[in-house]
């Protein structure tokens, strides 16, 4: 009896402590127990038997009850421990009576019997319902064990999810970024077109305006002078002092010089207003299909021999860089050929003053004047190159270039409309884009960028 | 022969006569001036076939040279004057439509006034 009690006892510690992480710990204190109570038991039954052996179980018993109480591990089995308690309790009472009053016992045996069966069974009861009990707390603690690796599994998934947001919001904001960039360019350039059109649209309406007066400056002098000659001719008609018409015919000389000069002054700024009225007519006229690369090659001559012929010891290195996949395209071929006149002109007029300045300083070196036009055709896009190693410009400079009458040549030489008439073929003309860039006493490149349809 | 100047500018009329002083002196041609298409027409109400030419710039406040010359052909078929437009704007559009509208000849501002004078001359 005692020795089932003492087996089950540790079983059901050990079994216990199996839902806890304490297990390892006691791992040899169960195995000794067990070993201990089989060795109780096989003493027992190698001893036949003996009488006494009742009072080492219940002391066992004991031992092992004072142990659990003892140790804060086995708090949780306490409990279930205690029922024991009546079965070693009434086992006692009953051999200390037996040892003490024999007769006693011996008289009320059955009863003594009795109690300690029904001891003995209250402990199983006990057990069993423990044991009930603790199977429904590990299937929860298996179901939280469940919820919790469900809830985890959960909280992974939405962290990867969130994590992934994330990205996509981050990306989305970069993207989203780098539009409003785009944007900010794109609203400059307009802004800076629209300011070119605008005045554009003012420089052709001023030119109007004064076109009409500037007419008559012109036919007034040029009449004058005719009067003036007639004049001549007349006094030599009349009979007046010789030396009288001598004075008269330097003072009609002198008008007529004057009137001259009115002449000469009034057809310049004459086409300066030509120049001013080309800005309107730049649309004007019809698309045709042109070897872009023949039409900046003709160009490119035109506008070197122009400048030979006004300096014969000029001289610069055209270098050509043709992408011969472009073919024909659609343009305005005057308003374009207009544009790469004004480049090159440009060009050449840069290298020739960067070649003089560094004459003039005596640093001439092996400075070699180069003007370079490249075509590439590339995305249904059309990219004209035209590059100079010759004075270039300062930043303050590169920023109003593409304004009306803005001018680094000296007086007389420069309209200071060639460019911002090719920005508005280039841009309203031809829907395209034209930028420029440069670096102060090294180089300046224009870049034309014309979409073709 | 008789020709009739329209003009908005008043300075077009001492222009002319002093640019064809020579021509005026020899009696070959008689220059008229009206300052507004409504003048000219008023001009040529007074003087009903005389004028052999007449010379009109397009860009006039009131009436255009363009109305002054579809007037002139409509009112006056019979004994139809020469008319040659004169316009700053020298552009294909202003050109087409005074031709169709039955201009002799067209020219742009500034005028040649040589050219002009043998045109003139030819007639």
């Amino acid at each position: 009896m005692h020795f089932i009690v003492a087996f089950f006892l540790v079983q059901f510690a050990h079994s216990a402590m199996q839902h806890t992480d304490k297990l390892p710990k006691w791992a040899n204190f169960f195995k000794y127990a067990r070993f201990y109570v089989l060795g109780l038991v096989a003493i027992y039954y190698i001893g036949r038997q003996p009488e006494m052996f009742t009072w080492v179980w219940n002391l066992s018993l004991l031992g092992l009850l004072w142990f659990f109480y003892k140790e804060e591990d086995f708090q949780p089995i306490r409990t279930t421990v205690q029922s024991i308690v009546p079965f070693v309790g009434v086992s006692m009472l009953s051999d200390i009576i037996e040892l003490l009053f024999p007769k006693f016992h011996k008289s009320y045996d059955d009863i003594f019997g009795m109690a300690i069966l029904f001891a003995w069974i209250f402990c199983f009861v006990i057990w069993f319902y423990a044991r009930k009990q603790q199977k429904v707390l590990a299937q929860e603690r298996r179901d939280r064990l469940r919820d919790e690796e469900l809830a985890r599994e959960q909280k992974q998934s939405l962290e990867y999810l969130v994590a992934e947001r994330t990205q996509e919001l981050t990306q989305q904001k970069e993207e989203l970024q780098k539009a409003i960039e785009e944007l900010k360019a794109t609203q400059n350039q307009l802004i800076q077109s629209e300011k070119m059109a605008s005045l554009g649209e003012l420089t052709a309406g001023i030119a109007h305006e004064i076109q009409n007066p500037l007419n008559f400056v012109n036919n007034f002098s040029e009449v004058s002078v005719e009067l003036c000659q007639e004049l001549e001719e007349e006094i030599d008609k009349t009979g007046i002092d010789d030396n009288d018409k001598d004075y008269i015919k330097g003072i009609i000389s002198d008008l007529s010089q004057n009137q001259q000069k009115i002449t000469h002054h009034g057809k310049r700024a004459d086409s300066i207003v030509k120049g001013m009225l080309q800005h309107s007519r730049a649309s004007s006229g019809e698309k045709e299909s042109v070897e872009v690369n023949a039409l900046a090659d003709e160009y490119m001559r035109l506008a070197y021999h122009g400048l030979r012929a006004k300096d014969k010891e000029f001289n610069a290195a055209l270098v050509t860089d043709f992408d011969p996949t472009i073919g024909t395209v659609n343009v305005l071929p005057q308003d374009l050929g207009r544009v790469f006149l004004n480049l090159f002109t440009n060009a050449f007029y840069a290298v020739a003053e960067k070649k003089r300045k560094l004459t003039e300083a005596g640093q001439l070196g092996d400075y070699k004047p180069e003007v370079k036009i490249s075509t590439k055709k590339f995305d249904n896009k059309l990219y004209i190159r035209v590059s100079d190693n010759g004075t270039g410009m300062p930043e303050h400079v590169k920023a109003k270039i593409f304004q009306p009458f803005f001018t680094t040549k000296p007086t007389g030489q420069g309209t200071g409309l060639g460019l911002s008439m090719s920005y508005d073929i280039i841009t309203n003309g031809h829907g395209g884009v034209l930028e420029v860039d440069s670096l102060e006493g090294e180089k300046t490149e224009f870049r034309i960028t014309l979409p073709i349809a | 022969m008789k020709i009739l100047v329209v003009d908005d500018e008043e300075d077009v009329k001492s222009l002319f006569e002093q640019k064809f002083r020579r021509e005026i002196r020899a009696g070959q041609f008689e220059f008229s001036f009206a300052f507004s298409g409504e003048e000219a027409l008023e001009y040529m109400q007074n003087h009903p076939s005389e004028v052999v030419m007449i010379l009109s710039d397009i860009n006039m406040p009131g009436m255009s040279g363009i109305e002054l010359l579809k007037r002139i052909r409509t009112d006056h078929p019979s004994a139809p004057p020469q008319v040659m437009m004169i316009t700053a704007y020298g552009d294909a559009a202003n050109h087409d439509q005074a031709m169709q509208l039955g201009a002799d000849d067209f020219l742009t501002k500034p005028v040649n006034f040589n050219e002009l004078k043998e045109k003139l001359l030819l007639l």
